[in-house]
């Protein structure tokens, strides 16, 4: 650590200074440089693929060739099965831990540690999970059902933690005016503190959305690869994000297709993400404006 | 149904939920352990550490090259990643205009929100060719390592932002009052006041990038092997279990989830070892 420093800090010390500032600068700008790179590679490999056409068929010569819309409809259903499972366990588990657990008691605790745990472990071993318990032992086997259904475990912590917060958001005069009209605590949820928190609820679901439209390790030993139109949810449908891995590993020529692709998820990424982040703004506005 | 008896209904509902999404952690932990216990059972803790080989169909179940590759990886990105995210974090409090912070931040969050399969596609089509150019085959540890590395960089840039904004007003009035400068404040009295929660914030981030697989799966070589420099190809214990998972059967399968139990144990010690320091679970 320095000494103390004092009144004349800056004389003092006019190398460390400098250097100082041309290390956080050149830090920062080699961050922000290697991020241009990635996007601008994205875009100028990435572009010339993409058209309607890209979108609208389905790939040819293992994805050389055609498009994507196979894998647009399988990833969507693959977020979708893992969405209506673990919103309303998320929703519920989020009321129970802000409306009926007292905080920092032993069951918010108790929950609160297994989900902070859970958010942390690696994607690979929910496949493995996934893999062990949906696909064999469940008899699921390679399916957009096993997929989304490990992806569902996989966002519950994201989804419960943001909906706690936005129930927290809501003053508690609110609560106790309900008490006082003498509505049930159900009513109160339902017809009060749930409609208020809505834009936030909304907001840690679009990011559990982001979340599991971003991932790959979970899904390629639960829903697997393969990439024609799935005809039921028990058939194994291929996520873009593995369509991209395989492109580029397992497809000698497939890379143009991949950036392409990559493009895709990105801008679905960029729209997903950008509705959360207007959905938590406003509330935010509209929390001012109550006040 | 009276007004009681509902409540009553709720509370129940909402507890079944509870148990069952705290309970999905111990399933998997419980999932884990059987499919590896045959394994686990017939040849005991050491021999994943101090067999000769990694032939797992033959009965040799040596995880000492992926562990030391994953080691070895997390320790080469965190360090380049660590210095890269707290100067960062300390570029948008103390040095950026507030055009410049305001862009820069949307930088850090947007990287954050890039797939992992999207950085290994780009490592492997830009930073592998690179490297090799250097020395072959490019596919390596040291591209794996700067490629997790920029994938970690945000974890450490948000964390220390986080810790920053938390330093009470009055140090910063302190500061002011004792006439520092704004190296002086940020050496001497913001970054000490935050230390923990910076160490918390890295802990963090390796945790990330010793779980990571699609990345360094892609971009890493994958060969079986110690690594004697930064340009050898290695294989890590996550890319060793996407690749070996899908035709692994019988012995070679339960061997692949001792890896991930052995990797799960892992991301939890720095899990508790950031709780205890102070940390933030990140969950983006």
């Amino acid at each position: 650590m320095p000494e103390p420093a004092n009144l004349i800090d800056r004389e003092i010390h006019p190398v460390r200074d400098r250097v100082l500032l041309g290390a956080v600068w050149a830090a920062a700008m080699l961050v922000a440089g290697a991020f241009v790179w990635l996007l601008a590679d994205l875009l100028w490999h990435g572009a010339g693929r993409l058209d309607w056409s890209f979108l609208s068929t389905a790939p040819r010569n293992s994805g050389r060739a055609g498009g994507i819309w196979p894998i647009v409809v399988s990833t969507v259903l693959i977020v979708a099965v893992a969405i209506v499972v673990a919103a309303p366990l998320g929703l519920a588990t989020a009321v129970l831990l802000s409306e009926f657990t007292r905080r920092g008691g032993t069951t918010e605790r108790a929950i609160g540690l297994s989900l902070d745990v859970l958010a942390g472990v690696p994607s690979i071993v929910f496949g493995l999970f996934g893999n062990a318990f949906f696909s064999v032992w469940l008899g699921l086997g390679f399916s957009i059902l096993s997929g989304g259904l490990t992806l569902a475990c996989m966002v519950l912590p994201i989804l419960i933690r943001t909906a706690e917060t936005g129930l927290r958001m809501v003053p508690d005069d609110w609560r106790l005016g309900a008490a006082a009209l003498g509505l049930s605590r159900t009513t109160a949820l339902h017809q009060i503190l749930i409609p208020v928190a809505t834009p936030v609820l909304l907001a840690g679901l679009m990011l559990g959305i982001g979340r599991a439209m971003a991932e790959t390790a979970a899904l390629v030993f639960t829903s697997g690869y393969v990439d024609r139109m799935p005809s039921s949810l028990f058939d194994s449908g291929r996520a873009i994000s593995v369509h991209i891995y395989d492109l580029t590993m397992n497809v000698a020529g497939g890379d143009r297709s991949a950036y392409a692709s990559a493009l895709v998820l990105i801008a679905l990424l960029v729209l997903v993400n950008g509705a959360a982040i207007w959905l938590s703004d406003r509330t935010l506005q509209r929390k001012i404006a109550t006040r | 149904m009276s007004r009681t008896a509902r409540d009553t209904c709720l509370l129940l509902g909402l507890s079944v939920a509870a148990i069952v999404a705290s309970g999905i952690l111990l399933l998997i932990i419980l999932f884990l352990s059987t499919e590896a216990w045959p394994v686990f059972s017939q040849v005991g803790l050491l021999k994943f550490a101090f067999d000769e080989a990694w032939y797992p169909t033959e009965g040799a179940f040596d995880l000492k090259p992926m562990l030391v590759a994953s080691f070895a990886m997390s320790m080469l990105s965190i360090m380049l990643a660590a210095p890269l995210g707290i100067a960062s974090a300390v570029f948008c409090r103390f040095y950026a205009p507030p055009v410049v912070r305001r862009a820069y931040q949307w930088i850090i969050i947007l990287l954050a929100g890039i797939p992992s399969v999207v950085l290994g596609l780009w490592g492997l089509t830009v930073i592998v060719p690179l490297i090799l150019m250097l020395a072959p085959p490019g596919a390596s540890l040291l591209a794996g390592s700067l490629v997790l590395a920029l994938m970690i960089v945000p974890t450490v840039a948000l964390t220390t932002q986080a810790a920053l904004a938390s330093i009470p007003q009055f140090y910063w009035v302190g500061a002011a009052a004792l006439g520092l400068s704004r190296e002086g404040t940020l050496l001497g009295v913001a970054l000490p006041a935050v230390r923990s929660s910076i160490f918390a914030g890295i802990m963090l981030a390796m945790a990330r990038a010793l779980g990571e697989t699609m990345a360094v799966l892609m971009v890493s070589g994958n060969v079986v092997q110690l690594p004697t420099s930064l340009f050898d190809p290695v294989r890590t214990l996550t890319a060793n279990i996407a690749l070996e998972m899908a035709y692994a059967t019988g012995d070679h399968r339960s061997a692949l989830f001792v890896s991930g139990l052995a990797l799960t144990v892992l991301v939890f010690i720095l899990a508790w070892v950031a709780r205890r320091s102070g940390g933030q679970v990140v969950h983006a």
